[in-house]
């Protein structure tokens, strides 16, 4: 893999031309309290100072609410307005963790399973992933049990890694990112060579989702260990709004009088009216079953079906979980069990 | 162990008690709920400043029961949680018992209503010096920068329902936010619809809510929205001396009302 | 915020009304023909006590520039106690809407008997009145028109 330096003052110019190219350029902002993926205009808005934003990367492909056509009745006549894929802005999306660009993989399993999800699909291909090695971790990180690491370049167009000086080392992993880097060429210099590996975070493994694979279908039956797994759990949809790999979600019709638009947000597993039938009958109807699908999902379905895992170790789930679900820790009770 | 750890052991190995609801040591020294049925596991359970969550919500959780008699770990939160869920009918006399701590650290056995309501009698019923500072900000902005505020606070919110799932206040087992036919509150997360949420939420918790904040611990992109329930909550207490969580026999503010009730804004 | 073009604007009020009381009243002043401004739409409740506090939300979501809410006098609810639990609700949500930067005066809330055709009239009046000089809920409208569609901010 080619590796190249771009200095903080190219890193800075990169991004600042970006913009003026009109490129949709998305990345960490501190808004209020918290760190999260916003537009930007200016380079002065990105930080680094986080583990991993609050909610995941995924929102620049598959937004929290997007509008798939509009629809106008009038006089009895119906007219339609599809989605408009020029609407789609080329865009670059930086600072992407390397759980969170891997996460991409996962959810383009998903919608280009069966059919192609052509909206999903248009928004990532006009979309670079520029990703930014961890430097720190916490104890929800836990990607090297999941196949990950901290300086995992699967799933960035061009990998960055910060150096001890403040600069960074490029790596070019994808044909999109050698375009960008061919595009911005003069801010692109020689490697100098630095140990990347010594400038990760240190993230241990704890246990191998191998076992988990392995291990998860023999439990499906087991109601009682679900059952107690999920104890705690308060059937929210927090952990899978902001999971980088959760695609679950809804299709809405918002009107008013004859005009109106269709739109597809998040949704939930974990909620509980989320497989309730017309009928009355609920076939997952407590927060068990809940969970033990959301686990099953990631752990047993994709990797049989989709031929990858469902989870990326980022630990976000675990952060946003008002009663502290930790998924590592379910994990290995699974393992254990 | 502890005094909490060798009761919880005691009550497990008597027989009487097949469940504490309590918390434990959870990630990143994080307090959280845990629920433990056999003694020798009664060694998990904490009780420190960590344990500021409001456990009460899961009182009249299904999976719990069908358990014998319950134990729940209670700080004040969880307390006057239980009391007003005991004004609303949804927990019962006698289901369980409670553990309070004294300021010295005693812990104190709650096992009627009664006792507890006494109990919660001694206990503060404000807002913290931090939340009352909070609250004064936002009514001190003007009128513009009060919706500008609350404008971008509610554009952050995904629609999780975190803050619904964890009130103990929340128990509706359909929530006017799933009703569809009509549709009050749009599902998808838009500013508008959040909006609507969020003074539907307040409004369905007047003379309810106990003021614990739980709401705003578990949103995940930290919107104050407790101040919206803590609103409502004071002004039930200014206009109808209406205090949640204080009386186990009280009907909540707004399914009451009295004729001499004082506003100076019909005409 | 809100821009004051008082000369052209015309409000868009909704009334929200019941059936005994202030739908009657509001009869009397047509048949007395009593002219009152023509920017309201009423709409009937069987009783004050049934105006959900989410229907105003809704109708400045769908474009009202200001409320009108009235119903039967204290102690003359038709059924008996209607509008005494409407009283608290409004007193709670009113605060509530400051709270969070709403202009609570694009609501008006009154008593308006059967036999007060006059005062109807009055109160429509004013409140017109009072909302014109207000001018547009541009605010809301704002709020509206970005939440048409937002994805990544
Ligand atoms: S399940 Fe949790 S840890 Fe795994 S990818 Fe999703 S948010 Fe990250
Ligand atoms: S695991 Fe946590 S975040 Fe997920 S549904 Fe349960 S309580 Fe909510
Ligand atoms: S927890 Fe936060 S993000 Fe989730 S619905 Fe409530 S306010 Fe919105
Ligand atoms: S609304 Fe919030 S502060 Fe009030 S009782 Fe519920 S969780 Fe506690």
């Amino acid at each position: 893999m080619e590796r190249k330096l771009l200095t903080k003052d190219s890193y800075r110019s990169l991004i600042t031309k970006l913009i003026g190219q009109n490129y949709q350029v998305v990345a960490p902002v501190k808004k209020d309290t918290m760190i999260d993926f916003l537009k930007i205009s200016s380079f002065d808005e990105i930080t680094e100072d986080y583990i991993v934003t609050v909610s995941s990367a995924k929102t620049v492909a598959f937004p929290r609410n997007e509008k798939l056509f509009d629809y106008e009745k009038q006089n009895k006549k119906l007219t339609q307005q599809d989605f408009d894929f020029d609407s789609i802005p080329q865009s670059v999306l930086i600072g992407v963790r390397p759980c969170d660009a891997f996460g991409f993989h996962s959810l383009s399993s998903i919608f280009c399973w069966d059919s192609i999800d052509k909206i999903y699909t248009t928004r990532l291909e006009r979309t670079t992933i520029i990703g930014l090695s961890c430097n720190k971790a916490d104890d929800y990180c836990f990607c090297t049990s999941a196949k990950g690491s901290p300086g995992s370049t699967a799933g960035s167009d061009i990998l960055l890694t910060k150096m001890t000086d403040g600069n960074y080392i490029a790596e070019i992993v994808t044909e999109k990112g050698a375009k960008l880097v061919a595009d911005f060429s003069d801010l692109f210099t020689a490697d100098g060579g630095a140990d990347k590996e010594s400038l990760l975070a240190k993230v241990a493994a704890n246990f191998s989702v191998d076992d988990v694979l392995a291990k998860i279908n023999s439990k499906f039956e087991d109601e009682a260990f679900w059952t107690e797994q999920a104890m705690r759990c308060i059937g929210c949809g927090a952990c899978a709004y902001v999971c980088p790999t959760c695609a679950c979600f809804d299709i809405q019709d918002e009107s008013h009088g004859g005009k109106g638009h269709r739109v597809r947000c998040w949704d939930s597993c974990g909620l509980s009216l989320f497989t309730l039938h017309t009928s009355g009958h609920n076939p997952r109807e407590n927060q068990g079953q809940r969970w033990r699908q959301r686990l099953m999902h990631k752990f047993s379905y994709m990797p049989d079906r989709l031929n990858t895992i469902g989870c990326v170790g980022c630990g976000r789930c675990s952060r946003a979980c008002p009663v502290d679900m930790n998924i590592a820790e379910h994990c290995m009770s699974i393992i254990e069990n | 162990m502890n005094n909490l750890q060798q009761k919880a052991q005691q009550l497990l190995e008597s027989g009487n008690y097949g469940l504490i609801v309590g918390y434990e040591k959870g990630t990143s020294g994080k307090a959280r709920p845990v629920f433990i049925r056999k003694a020798e596991h009664a060694s998990k359970l904490i009780f420190d400043e960590s344990c500021d969550q409001n456990i009460a919500v899961y009182l009249y959780r299904q999976e719990i029961k069908h358990n014998k008699k319950k134990v729940i770990v209670a700080n004040h939160h969880t307390l006057k949680s239980i009391v007003e869920l005991a004004a609303e009918n949804q927990v019962f006399d006698g289901d369980f018992m409670v553990l309070a701590f004294a300021e010295n650290g005693d812990i104190i056995e709650l096992n009627t209503f009664e006792e507890i309501e006494k109990h919660v009698a001694t206990l503060y019923h404000g807002l913290t010096e931090a939340e009352a500072a909070m609250m004064k900000k936002i009514e001190d902005m003007s009128l513009e920068d009060r919706w500008a505020f609350w404008e971008n606070e509610f554009s952050k919110c995904i629609k999780c329902y975190a803050c619904r799932a964890s009130c103990p206040m929340c128990y509706c087992p359909t929530c006017t936010v799933e009703i569809n036919q009509p549709q009050w509150i749009s599902v998808p997360s838009h500013t508008l619809g959040n909006l609507e949420w969020h003074v539907m939420r307040a409004m369905h918790l007047a003379g309810r809510c106990v003021t614990c904040g739980q709401c705003g611990k578990a949103c995940p992109l930290e919107l104050p929205i407790q101040l919206l329930t803590y609103k409502v909550a004071l002004d039930s207490k200014q206009f109808f001396d209406s205090v949640a969580g204080t009386s186990i026999c009280a009907d909540n503010a707004l399914a009451i009302f009295k004729p001499e009730d004082h506003e100076n804004f019909i005409r | 915020m809100e821009t004051n073009n008082t000369n052209s604007f015309e409000p868009k009020v909704v009334a929200f009304v019941c059936n005994w009381c202030t739908y009657a009243g509001a009869d009397l002043t047509g048949t007395s023909r009593i002219k009152y401004a023509t920017n309201v739409k009423i709409i009937r409740f069987p009783c004050t006590g049934r105006i959900d506090f989410m229907l105003l939300m809704k109708a400045f979501a769908n474009g009202a520039d200001g409320i009108i809410i009235s119903g039967c006098h204290p102690n003359d609810c038709h059924y008996t106690s209607g509008n005494f639990h409407a009283r608290r609700r409004w007193m709670i949500f009113r605060n509530l809407l400051d709270f969070i930067g709403v202009d609570v005066n694009r609501i008006v809330f009154s008593w308006v008997s059967a036999a007060e055709g006059a005062k109807w009239a009055e109160v429509v009046n004013e409140s017109v009145d009072q909302f014109r000089q207000l001018g547009p809920a541009t605010s809301y409208q704002k709020l509206i028109k970005n939440s048409e569609f937002q994805e990544v901010e």
